[in-house]
């Protein structure tokens, strides 16, 4: 992750009212491509019946971008490789990491050079597509354009998310 | 330059040199290799060099000339070859794993060459293997040691910088088609393709080629391109990739070199073909010098045995 600067307020001011509550610990995720929010808590692997205590904004509007989604949940910080994850498919999105209603820290995302065991390969005869003990590896194309299975040379182009595991 | 990894569960420090992909490779490294395999073609090399070593021949799928040819240059280096030919011979038919069955075949031998249905099952191999790992085929991936007999083999009758050479046939799943394609792109080779609807070079190898700076014309009819062309290269049209017998023959025949369609070709145009053929070159053009794939067969075996001293010496 790279290190921003200025933690900010957490709670997101919409018009007259407050969209989203403040979260006492956790973790909120800002500056999402606008309409990534749903494949981002795909990535936090919360679907159908949750415990989780999660608020998400979508197409909110944004001063930089125009529009952007938001992401909180409570109780929760997250692992380098669901922030990896998110640099997927939200090269922009910042972490802010809260605890006890304060943002204690605040960092961006960063694309890495190589994904792990995060994507699954979309070509079916992929050795990665077995019961092989190994995990998919992918480099990241130059400029973020995409990714290239280091086993079989595939190239996922577009739609990401769609392989994200 | 060539593929070194650390094996999965190897001691610390022991690194390994494979040959994977036809892409680990520079064209200096590619020229030093077949500047090796034309010295051992003049029968100039060692009879012993591999004297006590043992080659590991894992083939989980046919073959006749790459299985026999790596097995002929390891036996004329004085080495011995041990192998498995297909799945139901061995324990991968009981559930067990390529990665398990590379570690433990790493204990029998000093080398290993491997022919999967999977693509990237060589790679997979070269992690888990203590012995150096040559890819004798990965479904319709990589065939390094294909490429460089194809290449060894066109050296012999033209340099190959700047030639035009065509791919013609199904180029979309032949992995011979897109490891020579790649190998030609390091030439400054402007390449043609000639394919069925459908099984044309995959798109993503085209983008990668073409960002080489390589330039590809593509054409609908042999007819079109054949008099300007120094090699064509010919691939077999599966016919398991039509819906029905009538398609197949209907495509095939469109695409079959006969000695007309050569009448007013390049004096030294060569026909090249990884075999085995079946109706897409006419008996009759055997006779004829353009013909150049049984002496392409035949060079693979001082090629392989350029790569196994490459990777065991």
């Amino acid at each position: 992750m790279k290190h921003i600067a200025a933690p900010a307020d957490t709670g997101e001011e919409i018009g007259e009212g407050l969209l989203i509550r403040r979260i006492k610990n956790g973790t909120v995720i800002d500056h999402i491509d606008a309409g990534e929010a749903l494949n981002v808590v795909k990535i936090l692997g919360i679907a159908g019946t949750t415990l989780e205590s999660l608020s998400i904004a979508t197409n909110v509007p944004s001063k930089n971008k125009g529009k952007k989604d938001i992401v909180k949940i409570s109780n929760r910080e997250l692992l380098k490789e669901e922030v990896d994850r998110i640099a997927l498919i939200s090269p922009n999105a910042t972490i802010n990491i809260i605890r006890n209603f304060k943002v204690c820290e605040k960092e961006g995302v960063e694309v890495p050079t190589m994904i792990v065991g995060s994507v699954r390969c979309p070509n079916p005869g992929c050795i990665t597509r077995t019961n092989e003990p190994i995990k998919s590896r992918f480099a990241v194309l130059p400029g973020g354009k995409g990714l290239r299975c280091l086993y079989c040379d595939s190239v996922i182009s577009k739609d990401i998310t769609s392989y994200i595991i | 330059m060539r593929h070194t990894s650390h094996p999965a569960h190897a001691p610390e420090g022991l690194y390994t040199h494979h040959i994977i992909s036809i892409g680990d490779f520079d064209r200096s490294a590619i020229d030093r290799l077949l500047d090796h395999a034309v010295q051992i073609g003049k029968n100039k090399y060692d009879k012993n060099a591999l004297d006590g070593k043992i080659l590991a021949v894992l083939f989980f799928e046919p073959s006749t000339r790459t299985r026999m040819s790596f097995e002929s240059a390891m036996a004329r280096l004085g080495g011995s070859s041990i192998s498995v030919s297909s799945v139901e011979a061995c324990s991968m038919a009981k559930g067990e794993t390529l990665a398990d069955t590379v570690r433990v075949v790493s204990g029998y031998a000093d080398a290993i060459v491997i022919r999967h249905p999977k693509e990237g099952a060589a790679r997979l191999a070269a992690e888990f293997a203590t012995v150096p790992v040559i890819n004798a085929g990965d479904g319709a991936g990589q065939h390094p040691s294909q490429t460089l007999l194809d290449l060894y083999t066109i050296r012999q009758s033209m340099k190959i910088d700047g030639i035009d050479v065509a791919l013609v046939g199904d180029l979309r799943y032949g992995r011979t088609a897109h490891s020579l394609a790649s190998a030609l792109s390091l030439y400054g080779v402007r390449l043609h393709t000639v394919s069925p609807p459908g099984l044309e070079l995959p798109p993503g190898l085209v983008n990668n080629l073409t960002e080489q700076g390589m330039e590809i014309v593509v054409h609908e009819t042999l007819e079109e391109v054949v008099n300007d062309l120094d090699v064509l290269y010919v691939t077999r049209v599966q016919r398991e990739r039509f819906p029905d017998p009538a398609s197949y023959f209907n495509v095939a025949s469109s695409y079959r070199i006969t000695p007309e369609l050569l009448a007013r070709a390049k004096k030294h145009l060569i026909v090249l073909h990884p075999l085995p053929r079946v109706d897409e070159i006419d008996p009759r053009l055997d006779a004829t010098p353009h013909a150049k794939y049984f002496e392409q067969s035949k060079n693979g075996v001082p090629v392989r045995m350029a790569m196994l001293l490459d990777v065991m010496k």
